[in-house]
């Protein structure tokens, strides 16, 4: 009885040291999505007339029929660039990619995708980050897969790199795209 | 690198924090979202409430949480709104449910625990302690100078 | 080529480490003295090698030298003399080798001023010092080597972090390491103590004045660092549960258990497995707090992922450390004599109810730090704990403990009762309540928590004040010979724990009265803020040896006496950072606290955003520390820490039955 009681400290340290193990294999930085599984939020957010005059913007709604991907973004944001030639090929790979520019003015928007080329299938602009709040947006880049009903599946956070897409994202959408 | 040294300062350059831009006429309203701004959690920061962030994303956290309450919600409402888009992450008071128990019982545990085992033990021992001090005792006392008051 | 030498001092260093680790333990268990005397040689030269490595690279950094990779990161030309020397330390390869210098300082201390101790304690305790020398030394070089070159030498640095500029980086460091890496000695002693099977008064007495100065230098550096977040952050807050404040709190609980406990230990050999215990966990905390939360894995594994190495290292240094030493104990601690018996009321009782209470608040703040990555582990929900939660928990534990403080002193060892300690207790009581129930009437309803927390402010310098008055009228006959011949420890207690009321004075005025407003001013005009006139007399623009700066310059009025206080913002073009200083004038009964913040649109016009605070009493947090650390130091001057031990002497003959414990 005694020996056991002198054996509680080591016990209570190897307790821990296994807690701890297994929760340093997860990344404290990155937030699970409340909107998992749940409607996108309403919303209705203005285009970027500079850049395509005729899109005005888009709205939670259009997110019917097929699976999308929803990327946000800035100018102001520098892990967007390396990101950005992904988006293209996902674009050219037949999902819609709809772009929300974050707390960014217009003009740097337009100015930055001149630069580096648009991928989007349409882009809405989000000045105020309300939205983005709604979304429960931290940072930016963050994209979420929407399904064929405007539910939210999954979000990333940081940048869609080719491994998380092919691993990912890419087989999600694919079994989206068979759901009812 | 420096950020592993002293952590402590990466609290960041709180001058920003709350601006006299975001703030409330109303002075009871404006301590309300001041309260609620201290216990929410600046969620792009380190362990910093969003009343002391220069985060533009806290910056508009405040500004909403003033909104919410302007528009008449209540304290808890006020939270459950932000909390609603954030999870549990931006409480800095975590809720009490059974995964945190023993965050808020755990401390009261080791004193409890703590406490019946020092009974325990001391009940053993108490037949065996009926003298006090004996002479040679006060003595091998008196050469360790005694650190307190004793008669 | 300096860097290189510097180096190799490491090496030496790192293999001289190596046979002190071994050598005297294999002297020890053999009973060969010439092994175990090797044990005080190595010490000492490690601590020449490190020493000389550390000046080395202090030297790198006086000379500006960017060819090395740590100075070119965290120093410029720009950047004053006294701060390109303390840049020395503050970065993580710099901060390493100070860890380990202290740490050979230790051992070298034990070398030299162990003489009267066992031969074959020494020789284990220095063996013990050594194995944590050589995981830091490894650490440091392999993992962190402060001496890498570069191969295109920068024509500048890029400047240590402009928050780190400032007179409190020189002492706020190298204090908490003294502290950490002063309870290293206590889990050295606390190995070697299960390694021998044996503890006994000698050994809590050899390892009590190590603990206190550790302890004294942790509270110095506790309380600087509070200071210095205090005036640096530019909103007033001194402390803010902040993991890395966390890190410190948390060995300095336990260290102050550590202190009491080992107090039983030494007067009544008992307790002698929970001070072992205790040492054990303060180093552990301490190697939690300098490695588990400054290497960023609280808030992101990203620190992982950048240097897995160095990771993994921490995390077996502290899984061989801590791991190996409590299965020591597991082993070897239930064959140990237990102490000698107490009553369940009597100053062991006393003293042993601190440290249940003190484990109670330690595990508040364990808890708090670490259940974000515990809950990790078993749920999907993620969840933050802040200051809310420290509120709720920590006070209503740490109030029967400051309670307990003021009735532990008077208890008599061995036996007592209740009634005995009542009688005693009486006067500091009554006045106690009676302030309690003035201030509820006087402050209103609403502050009642304020006012039980200055009656608990009272209660305990009431207390400590009352060891001495019973200690000098005791023997009335001569009192000036009672004031003379009290000992230092029994005035350093007084001090220490009347220190601790003045903190909680402190405290509760600065959470309960403390008020600030924020508003944005044009020069000439006045802001009001309770008693105080805060106004803003000139805005203009300066510039210091390495940065630029916006200076406002106010005048003060507080109830007649006219004040002037300069509030800067700094910016520092090499590092891109900017800093606050903010405008802090006051006195004994609290601070007026002033932040200016950018321009901005008031509804006057354009004018600058200022923070304006009034501080209560919020001196005597620091003030408390400062008694807190002085009465540590009289404590440590008691001369029984330089005598041999008891044993050895005679027993002197009983004095009066009224004054036994005099001397």
């Amino acid at each position: 009885m005694k020996r056991l009681l002198f054996a509680v400290p080591v016990a209570a340290f190897i307790a821990l040291v296994t807690v701890f193990g297994l929760g340093l294999t997860k990344d404290p930085s990155k937030l699970p999505s409340q909107l998992i599984d749940r409607p996108l939020p309403v919303f209705a957010l203005p285009g970027i007339a500079a850049i395509n005059p005729e899109s005005g913007g888009f709205a939670s709604t259009v997110f019917r029929g097929q699976p999308a991907l929803i990327n946000v973004f800035a100018s102001w944001c520098s892990a967007c660039p390396p990101e950005h030639p992904m988006l293209g090929r996902i674009k050219a790979e037949g999902v819609p990619v709809y772009g929300i520019a974050w707390k960014d003015k217009p003009a740097d928007t337009r100015d930055w995708l001149a630069k580096l080329g648009n991928p989007y299938t349409a882009i809405a602009a989000d000045e105020s980050g309300r939205t983005a709040i709604d979304l429960g947006v931290t940072g930016a880049p963050e994209s979420f897969i929407v399904d064929k009903a405007g539910r939210v599946r999954y979000k990333v956070v940081g940048a869609i790199t080719p491994e998380i897409w092919d691993a990912t994202l890419k087989p999600l959408i694919a079994k989206l795209r068979t759901e009812a | 690198m420096r950020r592993l040294a002293f952590a402590l300062l990466v609290l960041a350059a709180p001058v920003h924090a709350v601006q006299p831009d975001e703030m409330l006429a109303d002075p009871g309203l404006e301590a309300r979202a001041r309260t609620i701004s201290q216990e929410l959690r600046c969620v792009v920061c380190q362990n910093q409430d969003i009343d002391s962030s220069d985060a533009p994303l806290a910056r508009d956290l405040r500004i909403l949480v003033r909104e919410r309450l302007t528009k008449g919600d209540s304290d808890t409402a006020a939270m459950d709104y932000i909390v609603a888009r954030y999870g549990h992450f931006v409480l800095l008071k975590p809720p009490v449910e059974p995964a945190t128990w023993l965050l808020w019982l755990g401390p009261f545990a080791v004193l409890g625990l703590g406490g019946a085992a020092l009974a325990y033990w001391s009940r053993g021992r108490r037949p065996v302690d009926a003298a006090p001090l004996s002479d040679a005792e006060r003595r091998e006392l008196a050469t360790l100078g005694d650190s307190g008051d004793s008669r | 080529m300096l860097a290189e030498i510097g180096q190799f001092a490491l090496i030496l260093a790192l293999v001289t480490a190596l046979a002190q680790a071994v050598l005297p333990m294999v002297g020890a268990a053999r009973g060969d003295a010439a092994l175990m005397a090797f044990g005080r040689t190595a010490a000492q030269l490690q601590a020449l090698l490190i020493g000389a490595a550390f000046l080395i690279l202090m030297a790198c950094f006086a000379r500006s030298d960017f060819s090395v990779a740590l100075v070119a990161d965290h120093s410029a030309l720009s950047q004053p003399f006294a701060y390109k020397l303390a840049a020395t330390w503050g970065n993580h390869e710099g901060s390493m080798v100070l860890w380990v210098l202290i740490l050979a300082l230790f051992g070298a201390g034990i070398a030299v001023y162990g003489d009267n101790l066992r031969p074959s304690l020494q020789a284990r305790v220095l063996s013990v010092q050594a194995m944590i020398g050589v995981a830091f030394l490894a650490f440091s070089l392999f993992t962190s080597n402060p001496f890498a070159r570069l191969d295109i030498v920068p024509p500048d640095g890029t400047e240590l972090n402009p928050l780190l500029q400032d007179p409190g980086l020189v002492f706020h460091p190298p204090l908490l390491y003294l502290g950490y890496v002063g309870f290293s000695v206590a889990f050295s002693f606390a190995a070697a103590a299960l390694i021998e099977g044996r503890v006994d008064a000698a050994w809590a007495r050899w390892m009590r004045p190590w603990v206190l100065a550790s302890w004294i230098c942790l509270t110095c550096g506790i309380a600087l660092g509070s200071f210095w977040a205090y005036y640096e952050l530019g909103w007033g807050g001194w402390w803010f549960w902040d993991p890395v404040e966390n890190a410190s709190l948390m060995p300095w609980l336990l260290g102050t258990a550590l202190l009491h406990s080992a107090i039983v230990t030494e007067k009544r050999q008992a307790l002698s497995s929970w001070t072992i215990l205790l040492s054990i966990l303060a180093f552990s905390l301490s190697l939690i707090g300098t490695f588990l939360v400054r290497s960023g894995i609280l808030t992101s594994v990203h620190a992982f992922a950048v240097d897995p190495a160095r990771g993994v290292f921490i995390l077996a240094m502290i899984v061989g450390a801590t791991g190996g030493a409590l299965t020591l104990f597991a082993i070897r601690a239930p064959a140990m004599r237990s102490g000698a018996m107490f009553g369940g009321v009597s100053r062991e009782a006393g003293l042993t109810l601190n440290n249940l209470f003190l484990m109670a608040v330690t595990a508040v703040v364990f808890l708090g730090t670490f259940y974000p990555v515990i809950m990790e582990a078993v749920s999907t929900d993620k969840i933050s704990v802040g200051p809310p939660y420290y509120n709720l928990v920590f006070v209503p534990l740490m109030i029967p403990l400051l309670l307990l403080v003021s009735a532990g002193p008077l208890l008599d060892w061995k036996r007592d009762t209740l009634r005995s300690v009542a009688e005693k207790l009486k006067w500091p009581a009554v006045i106690t309540l009676a302030l309690f129930a003035g201030l509820t009437l006087g402050l209103g309803w609403r502050n009642a928590s304020a006012a039980f927390g200055f009656a608990l402010a009272a209660w305990l310098v009431l207390g400590a004040g009352l060891i001495l008055a019973r200690r000098w009228r005791a023997g009335s006959r001569d009192p000036w010979r009672q004031v003379r011949t009290t000992p230092p420890a029994v005035i350093g207690m007084v001090l220490a724990h009347a220190g601790l009321g003045v903190t909680v004075a402190g405290v509760t005025a600065m959470s309960v009265f403390a008020t600030s407003k924020i508003l944005v001013m044009q020069p000439g005009e006045t802001a009001e803020l309770g008693t105080l006139k805060v106004t803003l007399k000139d805005i203009a623009a300066a510039n210091g040896p390495n940065y630029s700066a916006v200076q406002a310059y106010f005048s003060v009025d507080d109830g007649g006496s006219i004040r002037a206080l300069k509030s800067e913002r700094r910016f520092y073009p090499i590092s891109r950072n900017q800093t606050t200083e903010a405008g802090i004038g006051g006195g004994v009964m609290g601070n007026a606290y002033v932040a200016i913040g950018e321009p901005q649109q008031g509804p006057k016009g354009q004018g600058i955003v200022v923070r304006i605070y009034h501080h209560p009493l919020v001196g005597w947090i620091w003030f408390g520390f400062l008694m807190m650390a002085v009465g540590g130091s009289a404590s440590l001057s008691d001369r029984r820490f330089r005598v041999g031990a008891p044993a050895r002497r005679a027993l002197p003959p009983l004095t009066a039955p009224g004054m036994v414990a005099a001397e």
